[in-house]
């Protein structure tokens, strides 16, 4: 799950972790303002969503330019993330630009601390061009990072003094933080320092393990559906995992390996995928109903191919759903059925005997042959 | 032979009375597998189906001598509950529940290091040695007895790549799901390193997916170290970046992790990569010259 730089910021300051002083009445910050759009997609700053301005009339006036308006950066895709609140900020004199992150590094199996001198660009182009810049410390499971981890990055920074120990308690903050709310990723970028010896977080992103959202209250509150695609959403309802592509054929599957096999597959024949859909392990009646309707409701979908090899998920119940769903919703889209594993017979024998005009395959390679020719015929007409 | 589980296992079910876990242990008996346990705290002193419930793992090694525990408890307790077999002193833990937060497994795999348990999962389907023991949920009548392991991070699409080896009346020595998540108990490597070892896998099936690095590793060694054949397949080749697929471990991040970089580490250390995954098990038959 993520949150906007703001309610990142409210959490670090929770944690006692400085960031510059903001909120929405200009008037108070005094000087100079930055006015920052609040979206989850990274690369604002260029794309226009911040910007520095000298009085408060023209941070109302870039704020209502900002609001409501679709901003699209390289993270957002053409179609871009509308705009609904904007952070303003004083803006501060700034010595040096740093980079902080936190992830769970999946190769020691630990939380990897890294910092760089190289604040405020990608950190992917400085992690590929010149990887020993980036300085990276692991945190033992148990006992957690250590203050000498901090001040070695601290210092490692070229960090001197005040500075270096704001740095180091910054960080062991920050890191208490990752903890506490389960982040999957937390980064700083800028972590900026002030002539007067101030480290404060001009930037924040704060990531969280989805897994862990059940023991986090506070964090789930956060959630901004509206920066989420509404048939992911919806989906995410029904139990149902589901990512929308750009192709024409539509997937429904059990299992996440399955489905991304059954992307791949149907490229091989010449096609492309509609949808990354995974119905789950307890796929019942009503679940591939829901499926049906979330993969239909793009409007790109030509073709649907059901994919499934039943473990747990019995193929005679899949049928069923599938027939109740092309009943209910009056199918006019092509569909394909591949059934494989527990019940599979059963399944098959409840597809032919329907009198709907279903297209049924045997294996996987048949089964993509099938619905990409059926998806390039339909889109032909 | 075969790896990690046999007819010798004794099995104990943590979760035994719960729906998944009363569910799946039926499946497991009805297999052949050997449950001589199963433990809910606060329920000890009943039986299910006839197979007596303790309160504790250690219970149930110390009066049915388990070796080997089968984890259904949901995802806010798993970790405790791994960790609660370790400690009993069973050999093989395998963790079906999906769902544990990252951060906990970081804290148990820690924990687990240098104690000598092999665990497998969380989030998995288990493991089965066909004709022995099924500890896990997969179907067990679509594998056949035979000389190829299969190594997989995903769930059906093990079944797919079994499905396929049996149909065309290839074997498997074990097979194990090794799951999806970040964080995980046996890696490819471990398990490899296991094939190696053991006389009656011929060859090994590898099925990859997006994200991470263990496929890279995997290859690593194998370049180096390994004399049995192995064939693979990497599921995500048309998977978009920064996108999560189902698993929380299948995910693009910063560019790495891409099928085409698993795909090439892979087959510069010999190993038969095969685009299709609907090829897995003529790709088998190849290698073995079948």
């Amino acid at each position: 799950m993520k949150v906007h730089e703001y309610q990142a910021k409210e959490l670090l300051k929770q944690y006692g972790i400085p960031v510059p002083e903001g909120g929405v009445v200009a008037e108070s910050i005094g000087t100079k303002v930055v006015v920052k759009a609040q979206i989850h997609a990274g690369g604002r700053g260029k794309a226009g969503g911040v910007k520095l301005v000298d009085t408060p009339e023209q941070a109302a006036k870039v704020a209502d330019g900002l609001l409501g308006k679709s901003l699209v950066t390289y993270q957002t895709g053409p179609e871009g993330s509308v705009v609904n609140q904007v952070l303003v900020e004083g803006a501060l004199a700034i010595a040096s630009e740093l980079y902080l992150g936190m992830v769970i590094d999946r190769a020691t199996e630990r939380v990897a601390v890294m910092a760089c001198t190289e604040g405020g660009v990608e950190i992917e182009t400085v992690a590929a061009e010149t990887p020993e810049k980036i300085l990276k410390e692991f945190a033992d499971p148990n006992m957690g990072l250590m203050p000498y981890q901090a001040r070695k990055l601290a210092f490692g920074l070229g960090l001197k003094g005040k500075t270096a120990s704001a740095a180091a308690s910054f960080i062991l903050k920050l890191y208490r933080l990752f903890v506490d709310k389960d982040c999957s990723i937390a980064e700083i970028n800028p972590l900026i320092t002030t002539e007067d010896g101030a480290v404060i977080a001009l930037d924040a992103k704060l990531n969280f393990d989805d897994n862990a959202l059940y023991r986090q209250e506070a964090v789930t509150e956060l959630r901004d559906l509206g920066e989420e695609e509404p048939l992911e959403i919806e989906a995410s309802k029904h139990g149902l995992s589901y990512i929308k592509l750009d192709g024409n054929v539509g997937c429904m599957v059990n299992g996440a390996g399955l489905a991304m096999a059954t992307m791949d597959i149907i490229k091989l024949a010449g096609g492309e995928p509609a949808n990354f859909l995974d119905v789950g392990g307890g796929a019942k009646e009503e679940s591939v109903t829901n499926a049906f309707k979330i993969i239909l409701a793009d409007k790109n979908v030509k073709a649907v191919l059901v994919n499934i090899f039943g473990g747990i998920v019995r193929c005679d119940i899949v049928a069923q759903g599938v027939i109740n769903a092309a009943r209910t919703l009056d199918l006019k889209t092509p569909v394909i059925v591949r059934l494989e594993g527990t019940n599979a017979d059963e399944g098959m024998r409840l597809i032919d005997e329907s009198g709907l005009k279903f297209e049924t395959a045997k294996g996987l390679k048949a089964a993509a042959e099938k619905s990409v020719a059926a998806a390039t015929a339909a889109g032909g007409e | 032979m075969s790896i990690l589980v046999n007819s010798e296992t004794r099995v104990v079910v943590q979760g035994i009375t719960g729906r998944e876990g009363t569910f799946h242990t039926r499946q497991c008996v009805d297999y052949g597998t050997n449950v001589v346990a199963g433990v809910t705290p606060g329920k000890g002193g009943q039986d299910m189906d006839g197979i007596p419930v303790f309160d504790t793992v250690d219970q149930a090694v110390q009066k049915e001598g388990a070796n080997a525990s089968l984890i259904f408890v949901p995802p806010p307790f798993a970790g405790d509950a791994i960790l609660e077999a370790a400690h009993a002193g069973v050999d093989v833990i395998v963790c079906i529940t999906e769902g544990l937060p990252t951060i906990d497994m970081v804290k148990v795999k820690d924990t687990l290091a240098g104690m000598g348990t092999k665990l497998v999962g969380p989030n998995c389907p288990g493991v089965i040695t066909p004709g022995e023991c099924k500890m896990g949920i997969m179907p067990g009548f679509i594998h056949k007895e035979g000389s190829v392991g299969v190594i997989s991070r995903s769930g059906t699409l093990t079944y797919e790549a079994v499905g396929q080896l049996t149909e065309m009346g290839i074997g498997q020595s074990t097979c194990i799901g090794i799951g999806g998540d970040p964080v995980i108990g046996s890696s490819f490597l471990d398990l490899l390193k296991l094939f190696g070892e053991d006389d009656d896998t011929e060859a090994v099936v590898l099925i990859g997916e997006i994200g991470g690095s263990a496929e890279e590793e995997a290859a690593e060694y194998i370049k180096e170290h390994y004399q049995k054949p192995v064939v693979s397949f990497i599921a995500g080749q048309t998977a978009p970046p920064g996108k999560r697929m189902g698993h929380a471990g299948a995910i693009i991040a910063g560019g790495k992790g891409t099928a085409a970089e698993k795909v090439a580490a892979l087959e510069e250390a010999g190993v038969t990569v095969t685009s299709s995954p609907a090829e897995i098990g003529s790709s088998v038959a190849g290698v073995l010259g079948r």
